[in-house]
């Protein structure tokens, strides 16, 4: 027996890893177990967590769903007596339960996640870790470094799409002697976190693509803007640089050359805004994270006025993959366009939620239904948002779109930073509208009037329309404000924010106007248009729903049909999900 | 230059607090941290601390107070002993993290944003808290709980009154 591996990011931590870890450590310990317990990151299928991974010398087997009182009996009949317990395994050299979630990926930026011990500096090493940069300083010049970036095609993987190797060629011939590198971990999109995952799976990657970018600008100093809400992702980069550190690979003459990095960890304190890149920098210089107006980019002026390279998580995790590969390697994957792969975060109502790497290129019906397994309790597949805040819902009879900046943008949504979250029937989608619009508003900086103002007067009119109190020509209005939203912003944040309510309107305006013109909200979602009621025929008077309801709307005697109070009712639900005999109807 | 990090003010008295603070007023864009310092030194920024860092770093204390109450994790409030999150994100949005919310508001008696009497419990609601494939979430002081219903949250809450 050579080694155990428990997934242990947070997800795997949420789903009870640590209690499964802590139970493996004691088993081992009593049964006086010669073999190394390791943590690794996340594995990808988060709908399987807990997963732990046992590795002999022939072969690796792992194990989902793992829970504490399984532990005993892995660790007795697998480890000891050598007899796996097959029913738990999902994949190993004979079982391969879920090859259809992996069939289709192709791993590049999640290389190491869920396989290498992300606090340990060795593993990386001993999985070509740090052999790129080494790469770099010892056979490359720094323009050659650039060219095998623009060669490879690779585009800014924070969403806007930018070729990267331009923009470090930017950065390089901005003139100046004092340059920066940073990293933008400032995951903010709701239902996105490849870069929480990729940064507690592989910290070190991620370093190291800011070093061949810091070898290619010529920076040597870099920071890594992170959320605050990302505790763990925080630690594991600084051990990561402290093990750097330690060994020489940061600091002065980083691999005994005569090149000079320093990275620092800034922790974010809670700004959407501040993922887009000069309300960042702003914030890294302790001011309120306002942006300003472009040009000058960052690369000619940054960060305290100094020419400054922004890369995000996923971008610089490339870097080391594509030196060593070649740019061809990756350039071969994807479209005309848009190239290599991408990483998406699969969540809502979708069967397998986690973390997929897909080539550029794969329909999106391929992710949901070959990798992500279809929706949830069989229900309809309707449509599938992108981008998050600033980008759109896309409907399901578009599923044989294929994943590509250009063609994507073309729908009204965005790439993004890769967040993908199903919608089924029984999302409303005015209501989602409302939702991230609801967002925006929120983190509008405050500074373009359109923008501050602009989405509070959408956000008021969502709500009407909601709360069944919709005004003739609302949508129009809608519309209106939209685009002189889209048209009056400075940054990204108010360009994009109409982009949800616009794409809704466009695919699903029918839901609109049944909110607007019946007062009736086709997914059942908007508590101000449903009514609950009693089917006499179907009621047997168990009184199950009378006890579960909270406000006491409820009435009738045992054994006879009830009935609910209609201006007492607050429309909770609890009554329809508790009745046994489907005599509660939503309308 | 000193490197400051958060973890050197964790627990502090208010002496020490002061004396890190002068070591490393000079670090370049360092009013964030400081903050970030200060909150996680007193749970919240006490008005003292803006007069106190506004004199370290020669920044005006309105100015101060305009990049406090721009970013969403610096309060001028204490908070309960116990701090729930509530995630917001897309994906607990559409798989129920308004029935969640309303069954911790019953059981609290509180809303978002607010403290509970006793000073037990604050609750506050957080844009994404990226866990979005064990939606919905809550977040409990450092601890997260995925996959809930509303009838887990009840049995959640009673285990952090037991303790």
């Amino acid at each position: 027996m050579k080694e155990i591996k428990v997934g242990l990011a947070t997800c795997g931590i949420a789903a009870g890893g640590m209690l499964v870890y802590d139970e493996l450590k004691k088993e081992i310990k009593n049964n006086r177990i010669e073999v190394e317990l390791k943590k690794t990151g996340c594995m990808g299928m988060c709908y399987k967590e807990v997963l732990v991974e046992v590795k002999d010398d022939s072969d690796s087997y792992l194990y989902a769903n793992v829970t504490p009182d399984k532990v005993k009996q892995i660790v007795y009949e697998h480890i000891i007596n050598k007899k796996p317990v097959k029913e738990w395994i999902i994949k190993s050299k004979d079982i391969n339960k879920e090859d259809a979630f992996f069939k289709k990926q192709k791993q590049i930026v999640l290389r190491n996640c869920g396989i290498i011990d992300p606090s340990s500096v060795d593993d990386y090493i001993l999985n070509n870790g740090y052999k790129a940069i080494q790469k770099c300083l010892n056979e490359y010049s720094k323009m050659e470094v650039i060219d095998i970036i623009i060669k490879s095609g690779l585009r800014g993987r924070g969403g806007g799409g930018f070729p990267t190797g331009l923009k470090w060629k930017f950065a390089s011939q901005a003139a100046g002697e004092k340059k920066y590198i940073i990293c933008n971990a400032d995951e903010g999109d709701p239902g996105a976190f490849m870069d929480r995952s990729t940064i507690e799976g592989d910290p070190h990657s991620i370093i190291e693509g800011m070093m061949i970018a810091g070898y290619a600008i010529q920076a040597d100093e870099a920071y890594i803007y992170v959320r605050a809400e990302y505790p763990l992702a925080i630690e594991r980069l600084l051990t990561a640089i402290k093990q750097c550190e330690e060994r020489g690979f940061l600091g002065k003459n980083i691999f005994n050359s005569n090149m000079d990095f320093k990275i620092r960890i800034k922790e974010g304190a809670g700004a959407f805004v501040c993922g887009e890149e000069t309300a960042l920098i702003s914030s890294i210089e302790g001011k309120r994270g306002v942006p300003r107006i472009r040009p000058p980019f960052p690369a000619n002026k940054g960060l305290w006025g100094k020419p400054t390279n922004i890369n995000n998580v996923e971008t610089y995790a490339n870097i080391p993959w594509i030196i060593m590969n070649g740019p061809q390697a990756f350039s071969s994957m994807g479209t005309e366009k848009s190239k290599g792969t991408k990483v998406f975060a699969l969540a809502g109502k979708i069967v397998r939620s986690g973390l997929a790497e897909v080539p550029m290129g794969i329909t999106i019906n391929e992710i949901i239904y070959d990798i992500g397994g279809g929706i949830v309790d069989g229900k309809k597949f309707k449509a599938v948002q992108m981008g998050g805040p600033s980008g759109g819902c896309i409907p399901a009879s578009m599923g044989d779109l294929k994943i590509d900046y250009d063609e994507i943008t073309k729908t009204g949504a965005i790439m993004g930073s890769g967040g993908l979250i199903v919608l089924d029937e029984t999302t409303c989608m005015v209501d989602l509208a409302k939702f991230f619009l609801n967002f925006t508003q929120n983190e509008s900086c405050g500074k373009c009037t359109f923008c501050r103002i602009g989405t509070k007067r959408m956000l008021e009119i969502l709500e009407r329309i909601t709360a069944g109190a919709g005004k003739e020509g609302d949508i129009q209005l809608l519309e209106e404000l939209a685009y002189k939203i889209k048209n009056s912003s400075l940054c990204g944040l108010g360009q994009t924010a109409p982009n949800p309510v616009l794409t809704t309107i466009k695919y699903f305006r029918d839901e609109y106007e049944a909110h607007n013109k019946e007062k009736r909200c086709p997914a059942h979602s908007c508590v101000s248009l449903l009514t609950y009621t009693i089917i006499e025929d179907k009621c047997i008077g168990c009184t199950l729903c009378a006890q579960k309801c909270p406000v006491n709307a409820i009435s009738g005697k045992t054994k006879e049909p009830h009935k609910i109070k209609q201006d007492a009712c607050i429309k909770c639900g609890l009554c329809y999900d508790s009745c046994k005999f489907d005599a509660i109807e939503k309308i | 230059m000193t490197e400051l990090k958060k973890s050197d003010f964790e627990k502090k008295t208010i002496a020490d607090f002061k004396k890190d603070l002068i070591n490393k007023r000079k670090q370049h864009g360092s009013l964030i941290p400081l903050l970030q310092s200060a909150q996680d030194s007193y749970g919240y920024i006490p008005e003292k601390a803006i007069y106190y860092i506004s004199e370290l770093v020669d920044i005006p204390s309105a100015e101060i107070y305009g990049v406090i109450t721009f970013y969403s994790q610096f309060r001028l409030k204490p908070l309960g002993k116990h701090v729930i999150r509530i995630c917001e994100g897309t994906a607990c949005h559409v798989n129920g993290a308004k029935t969640i919310l309303r069954a911790l508001q019953n059981e609290l008696g509180i809303s978002i944003e607010e403290t509970s009497d006793d000073g037990f419990f604050s609750l506050l609601s957080v844009a994404c808290l990226g866990c979005c494939s064990i939606s919905p979430v809550i977040m409990i002081d450092e601890k997260v709980y995925g996959k809930l219903t509303p009838n887990m949250i009840k049995k959640i809450i009673k285990e952090y009154k037991k303790a």
